[in-house]
């Protein structure tokens, strides 16, 4: 009895927690598609503040896509081939740069902005430009590329693959391409979710960083929330959400997948 | 080309992003904090300063608050879940974690619905003692915000470290004559240690650093990053902003740094 009762009590409060979590989206998802959110949902279903959105912020949302992708490539290009080395090389130097690149997990968005601005600010072309935006991308999101390749590597002893082919006699570029690239596979791609899913929805270097001319989709989701009213503001996070939570459900499945091997 | 060379060459793209986008903004921004017209003195205006410390002060309270309370709800929430089976425990789970990667930007809005000028909790306290409740727009308002932004992410570490426990010890605890409480008290929690100090301290950090959240409720709640802000966009006091940020950072990363000492895992922010 006293143990049904405890258990009822736990119940309870994670499922009002649960409803804390949720119950806003389910607000937010409704209000975007509600002709009058003060009047309720009695006033009707519409998809014009979807398609209002879509009008006003298109060239956000779309830029968003743009940084998220370079920002994949570059982190793929130069954090691939860095954590091969940072594991391979081991030591103390490469402890240090592994220390220094996971820095701007620490350090707030707002001073890594700050710092770029007071360096680069005075080189107009490459303020003014998207280019801006994606440098603070690539450093704030590098350390989650870098390592979770590394964890792949330190689970499957790739020193020995590597010196298996390199007694075959393959070159070190093609042992890189055809050994270290397929074997880092499960932490590439876990590494590349996350890193667009960071891209698509970073707010805190972004705003400092941006131009009226290189607004990104947070960007503008804070301009809606400022100007626009409630319906406009939630059709928005009503797209961000549907952009945003299939990437999440990829990145939990990989999560759950990584716990069972 | 011999392997070393490749290992070189393979590392050497990382090495010139990072000084470039990172080392060196980092030192021209301590150096800036340097030189402005109070000088060094700059980085200590944080606590000398009566309005900065002030303001300083009020936001180690806030990220304390934020993080008693996510340890508490969230430790609450994950042994429930860890501990046993029922049906509809996986849709729970997802419940309680989706919000994991929501932008601050985002949690902010979900807060102004939940207890806005048109929110939910203003609806409903209007509808039974004819009073809105609005709290969005205060420190009560980032509270709640950065409680929803830390509970996906300690409910998660808690779940793994519960997982982890050795049920043994709880069921020898048990024969031995400990009462459920005494055997929480004494064998669950210590346990769970290492897990609440480096899901805490994830958490101080990100309700320290975090500025999205605070941008949408209201530019004028008094914390830290919402200061740096309207120093450097509306006062162009750029030396200001920089030590203070620079003050924010090594207090965040000091918190990660030592929580990592202490229980050994991979340690991160986020915001």
């Amino acid at each position: 009895m006293r143990d049904r009762l405890i258990f009822l009590g736990q119940l309870g409060f994670t499922l009002l927690v649960a409803a804390f979590l949720v119950v806003p989206v389910i607000l937010s998802l409704s209000a975007g598609v509600t002709v009058n959110y003060f009047r309720g949902i009695q006033s009707g279903i519409t998809l014009q503040w979807v398609r209002q959105v879509w009008e006003l912020y298109a060239g956000e949302i779309f830029l968003s896509f743009v940084i998220a992708i370079a920002t994949l490539v570059v982190t793929l290009v130069v954090g691939v081939p860095a954590a091969y080395a940072l594991h391979v090389r081991g030591g103390k130097l490469s402890r240090v740069i592994e220390e220094i690149i996971t820095l701007p997990l620490a350090i707030p968005g707002l001073a890594i902005a700050l710092a770029l601005l007071l360096t680069y600010g005075g080189f107009g072309s490459f303020r003014r430009s998207w280019l801006f935006i994606l440098a603070g991308h690539v450093i704030f999101t590098m350390p989650f590329m870098v390592r979770s390749v590394m964890a792949v590597f330190a689970s499957i002893d790739i020193k020995t693959l590597d010196e298996g082919a390199a007694s075959l006699g393959a070159s070190p570029w093609r042992r890189f391409r055809n050994v270290i690239v397929p074997n880092a596979m499960p932490g590439i791609l876990a590494g590349s979710l996350m890193v667009v899913t960071l891209s698509l929805g970073e707010f805190n270097l972004t705003w400092m960083l941006h131009t009226p001319l290189t607004k990104t989709l947070p960007v503008g989701l804070a301009d809606a929330y400022a100007s626009m009213r409630l319906e406009v503001a939630s059709a928005y996070t009503l797209i961000f959400f549907v952009m945003i939570v299939p990437l999440l459900v990829a990145m939990q499945m990989f999560a759950d997948e990584g716990q069972k091997r | 080309m011999s392997h070393r060379t490749f290992v070189w060459i393979c590392l050497l793209p990382l090495v010139v992003v990072t000084i470039a986008f990172f080392l060196l903004p980092i030192a021209q921004l301590v150096v800036v904090g340097a030189t402005g017209p109070r000088g060094l003195s700059a980085y200590l205006a944080i606590l000398t300063e009566p309005r900065y410390r002030a303001t300083m002060i009020n936001t180690v309270v806030l990220a304390a608050a934020t993080t008693i309370a996510t340890l508490v709800i969230a430790t609450i929430a994950g042994l429930f879940l860890q501990r046993h089976r029922f049906p509809g425990r996986a849709v729970l789970i997802a419940m309680l974690t989706f919000p994991l990667a929501f932008p601050g930007v985002v949690v902010g809005f979900l807060i102004i619905l939940l207890a806005g000028r048109q929110g939910l909790i203003g609806a409903i306290s209007n509808a039974v003692s004819g009073e809105k409740i609005v709290f969005a727009y205060s420190i009560f308002g980032l509270f709640l915000g950065y409680l929803y932004f830390s509970i996906p992410r300690v409910i998660l570490t808690i779940m793994a470290a519960v997982q982890k426990l050795d049920v043994g010890l709880e069921e020898a605890a048990r024969s031995l004559g400990a009462s459920p409480w005494a055997v929480q008290r004494d064998v669950v929690l210590p346990a769970l240690g290492p897990a609440f100090v480096a899901s805490g301290a994830i958490a101080f950090a990100t309700a320290m650093g975090a500025f999205g959240t605070a941008f949408t409720l209201a530019t004028n709640i008094d914390v830290l990053p919402m200061l740096i802000y309207t120093e450097f966009t509306l006062a162009a006091n750029f030396s200001i902003s920089a030590a203070l940020s620079i003050g924010l950072g090594v207090i965040a990363w000091a918190i990660l740094a030592l929580a990592r000492s202490f229980s050994g895992g991979a340690v991160a922010a986020a915001g």
